[in-house]
């Protein structure tokens, strides 16, 4: 596999560097200037777009059982800091945000992020790639195999852990995301038109939506409060890019 | 060609409907694969989405092997395509202009109002995934007795301790083989 030759360098190498000025923005937000943690905030790291795909490659071939959000942190964070923990924090509240699979959406952001459409497009290749072609794998010696009596057994047992992964997952995270009591009248309906009626997901989506949205709505208070922070976040931003591109234009004098 | 365009149909509308994750549009997905368009048997599904969760990377990598069965390899390549695409195109476009709602209450509100949604539809989809492969009235009560205690034991280890799960999937695997080989 194609990984594997480049495992050592990806383990070994350094961080990337990071510019002068995504190090003066990590300085002022951390001294509280920037209250909001925002993806887009300060230039992006330096990333070839090879490189790009052959980190998230990796990430895709090696990311087993699931939670490859955690290899995702570990990798973009961790060992290229091409991403401070805000930045990828950011990241996966938008990709928890959006419909689809966390993972992909994660890697389309972080993507997009570092090198546009095209960094988008190879972060998301490089994510899917290994998983499908391993699935698709899978998928023919199953085709070939499935009426053998042993593979038959053993498919059985795959599929109840399978049903037991996916069970723990839910109760874990039901448990950190339930917090009151109404929202149980939002998932059991929720279960019983999806899962029992065989409702359309679609209109499930657009009978349950807005009542549960409605339950969480926020008061007067929180959103007078979050426009007020929301000016001053943004007077902030000007200044700060103003005075970037000055400093910027005064060292470009300096070199010529 | 049908078929191809039923595959997109069916894939392209539950790219944008999984919510808070893939296994939102799982008990949808069997539903259509299954029932509507009996694209595959209900053993198949559950087999083919837990082979799935062996393989590394996004864990809905094995709608690839439900687009090959229908329409072979275009069918594969277009089912990735159009579960991926779409949703993809979405957080890309979102978080373009995500700094205008970031911290905003309304999505705070958004988000844990989706919450009880999620998990909602990931329970519909233990229940879809479990009538099949862990308490099937077609098996016979010994069957049945192993599958409920392999699922159960693997959801008490997995809420219990960190393992990864791909393991456990695989040590499922080894336990049916020994236990249901001879049945």
């Amino acid at each position: 596999m194609i990984y594997l030759s480049f495992t050592g360098k990806l383990h070994y190498r350094a961080g990337a560097r990071r510019t002068r000025s995504a190090r003066a923005c990590d300085r002022r937000k951390s001294r509280g200037e920037f209250k909001l943690s925002k993806i887009q905030l300060g230039p992006p790291a330096a990333v070839s777009l090879g490189r790009l795909f052959k980190v998230f490659l990796y990430i895709g071939a090696t990311s087993f059982g699931g939670g490859v959000v955690a290899y995702l942190r570990d990798h973009l964070v961790k060992r290229r800091q091409w991403l401070n923990d805000d930045q990828f924090l950011a990241a996966l509240e938008i990709g928890e945000t959006v419909p689809g699979l966390i993972s992909t959406n994660v890697s389309v952001i972080v993507g997009g992020r570092l090198r546009g459409v095209r960094g988008s497009i190879a972060a998301a290749i490089g994510m899917t790639l290994p998983g499908a072609i391993a699935v698709f794998i899978l998928g023919l010696l199953y085709a070939r195999f499935r009426s053998n009596l042993e593979v038959k057994a053993m498919l059985t047992g795959v599929s109840a852990a399978a049903v037991g992964l996916i069970l723990a997952v839910t109760l874990q995270i039901g448990h950190r995301e339930i917090s009151k009591w109404l929202d149980l009248a939002i998932l059991i309906p929720t279960f019983i038109l999806v899962g029992m009626l065989h409702i359309s997901l679609l209109a499930t989506l657009v009978m349950i939506a807005p009542i549960a949205i409605w339950i969480h709505r926020p008061d007067r208070a929180a959103l007078t409060d979050y426009h007020a922070r929301q000016a001053a976040y943004h007077a902030q931003l000007a200044a700060h890019h103003t005075a970037a591109a000055t400093a910027s234009g005064s060292q470009i004098e300096r070199a010529s | 060609m049908n078929k191809l365009s039923g595959l997109i149909n069916v894939f392209a509308l539950l790219s944008i409907l999984a919510v808070g994750g893939g296994t939102a549009v799982l008990p949808q997905m069997k539903h259509e694969v299954v029932s509507q368009h009996r694209w595959l048997s209900a053993n198949q599904f559950a087999d083919i989405y837990s082979l799935g969760q062996i393989a590394p990377g996004p864990n809905m990598n094995m709608v690839t092997v439900i687009g090959y069965r229908v329409a072979g390899l275009p069918g594969a390549l277009l089912v990735l395509l159009a579960f991926y695409l779409p949703s993809c195109t979405l957080a890309f476009a979102v978080s373009k202009i995500w700094d205008h709602f970031e911290g905003s209450p309304w999505r705070d509100a958004v988000q844990r109002g989706m919450a009880p949604i999620t998990v909602g539809l990931m329970l519909a989809g233990v229940y879809a995934l479990g009538r099949t492969a862990t308490f099937n009235l077609d098996h016979s009560t010994r069957h049945n007795l192993t599958t409920v205690m392999i699922t159960l034991i693997v959801a008490l280890i997995l809420l219990r301790w960190r393992i990864n799960p791909a393991l456990l999937i695989l040590v499922g695997g080894a336990v049916g083989w020994f236990t249901l080989r001879l049945v």
